[in-house]
């Protein structure tokens, strides 16, 4: 046993943590140091045979990987959109979606894990409900204007009231905070809303009543829809709509699991490499929902390289394609006369160091063979 | 030191800041200018405990569903 130790403390720096591990489960029992030895430098060498070799062209085998089951993938996107009871986006506009780095999606949702005691099930559907972000107009079952007074009578809904905990005076403190210009009071379960102001008409009322309804009231601002759902043993609160950043400041939340499916918020709240984090799991995620199989590899060297300038951008002109420092390469992809005047004007110096570059200019491009240059004393 | 007090979160990974003479190690093994890493922004939140300054290395240890941990490395750039 002492010669497994010393070998994998040998080979630790050279090969990965996770083939360390296979290897020293699937050794037998018993084995002579010297085949222990010879097991060892033969994974080495197939692990070095496997590894990318410098010069290989790792994008455009991902670009392949990722693009020619996307095209099986448009088919498929209609029979599979709005069949879960959220209506998610998935499919090929979700992968459009995260590739282009949009800051904002169609379909913003959030995974809230909860801590201990509140993870077993009981009053699951309370906690959530105190999530949802609340507007005056729930609290309301009937609401009517006085003509004659010029005054607004609001039946509050009890039942509302008693879920959330909320007393009628509380409310009532809420509502003039953000509404300045009118008076509130209450008779048994009605609400007399009359305005302060001289000038009143019937017509300003009816907009008032409108507007009042809108009154953020409770809950936490963005979360439109709460479901909570159990999964494995322990329940947890799936929302429509994000807000990372208020959600983590709650008592009863897990902020070591909770997460969104908004990049920039992720990159915003936990950084870079959570955001690239995201990336991985929501790509692999849509690919997975599809019935396709990619390997993760690809997956991850897409979410690399969305990540690399410290933040979020998107594989199109705006994003990966504007940091290439070859006027070229960004002209051979999208608007070719605008970077071509702009570095015109600039006085801009190509240095032809990259592949697309060369290939407009017919030459040999640096990848593979054609990666590493020949020197030769002449005599 | 190497855990953020503010972050812990399954997603962000342990940011440790390196050493002058692991940077120049770092940069000599891969043949590389500090400005050629990936970068980070020095405000990013998952380091915000080290007191970094532009120019510094970072270096992750990333969970990697292929090779369970993975090193990767970010210079700190001023957005």
């Amino acid at each position: 046993m002492a010669d497994v130790k010393k070998l994998l403390k040998e080979y630790e720096h050279k090969l990965p943590p996770s083939i360390l591990l296979d290897l020293e489960k699937s050794l037998p029992e018993k084995i002579t140091p010297a085949r222990l030895k010879k097991i060892f430098e033969r994974v080495y060498q197939e692990y070095i045979t496997s590894v990318a070799e410098p010069g290989e062209a790792v994008g455009l085998v991902c670009a392949e990987s990722i693009g020619e089951p996307g095209t099986q993938m448009t088919l498929n996107t209609f029979h599979f959109a709005g069949v879960s009871e959220m209506n998610v986006t998935t499919g090929l506009p979700r992968l459009i979606e995260i590739l282009d780095g949009r800051k904002e999606i169609s379909t913003e949702m959030m995974e809230i894990y909860l801590n201990d005691p509140f993870n077993k099930g009981k009053d699951i559907k309370k906690i959530a409900e105190s999530l949802k972000e609340t507007k005056f107009d729930e609290f309301i079952s009937e609401a009517s204007i006085d003509i004659a007074q010029l005054t607004m009578e609001i039946k509050l809904d009890s039942r509302k009231l008693e879920a959330l905990n909320f007393e009628p005076e509380k409310l009532i403190k809420i509502l003039q905070k953000s509404v300045k210009a009118c008076s509130f009071k209450l008779e048994g379960d009605k609400l007399i809303v009359k305005m302060s102001e001289k000038d009143e008409n019937i017509n300003d009322l009816y907009k008032f009543k409108e507007k009042i309804k809108l009154v953020y009231v409770h809950g936490i601002k963005g979360i439109r829809q709460v479901l909570p759902v159990k999964r494995g043993e322990e329940y947890l609160i799936v929302t429509l709509g994000s807000n990372l950043k208020d959600v983590f400041k709650l008592e009863v939340v897990d902020t070591t699991r909770t997460r969104t499916n908004n990049i920039f918020e992720t990159n915003k709240v936990l950084g870079i490499e959570a955001a690239r984090a995201i990336i991985i799991d929501e790509l692999y995620k849509v690919i997975q929902a599809q019935g396709l199989n990619v390997d993760i590899r690809h997956i991850m060297l897409v979410a690399d390289t969305m990540c690399m300038g410290g933040k979020v951008s998107g594989i199109n002109r705006y994003g990966i394609v504007k940091d290439k420092s070859s006027v070229l390469a960004r002209a051979s992809f999208e608007t070719p006369i605008r970077h071509i005047m702009d570095s015109a004007m600039m006085g801009d110096r190509d240095k032809l160091s990259s592949v697309i570059e060369n290939v407009m200019l017919n030459q040999v491009v640096p990848v593979g063979t054609g990666l590493p240059g020949l020197v030769t004393k002449v005599k | 030191m190497a855990e953020n007090p503010d972050i812990t979160h399954v997603l962000v990974p342990e940011h440790q800041k390196i050493s002058d003479k692991e940077k120049e190690e770092l940069l000599k093994k891969y043949g590389l200018t500090g400005q050629e890493l990936p970068k980070i922004n020095s405000k990013d939140p998952a380091i915000s405990h080290l007191a970094l300054k532009v120019g510094d290395i970072v270096k992750i240890k990333r969970k990697s569903p292929t090779a369970k941990v993975s090193t990767f490395y970010r210079v700190v750039i001023d957005e």
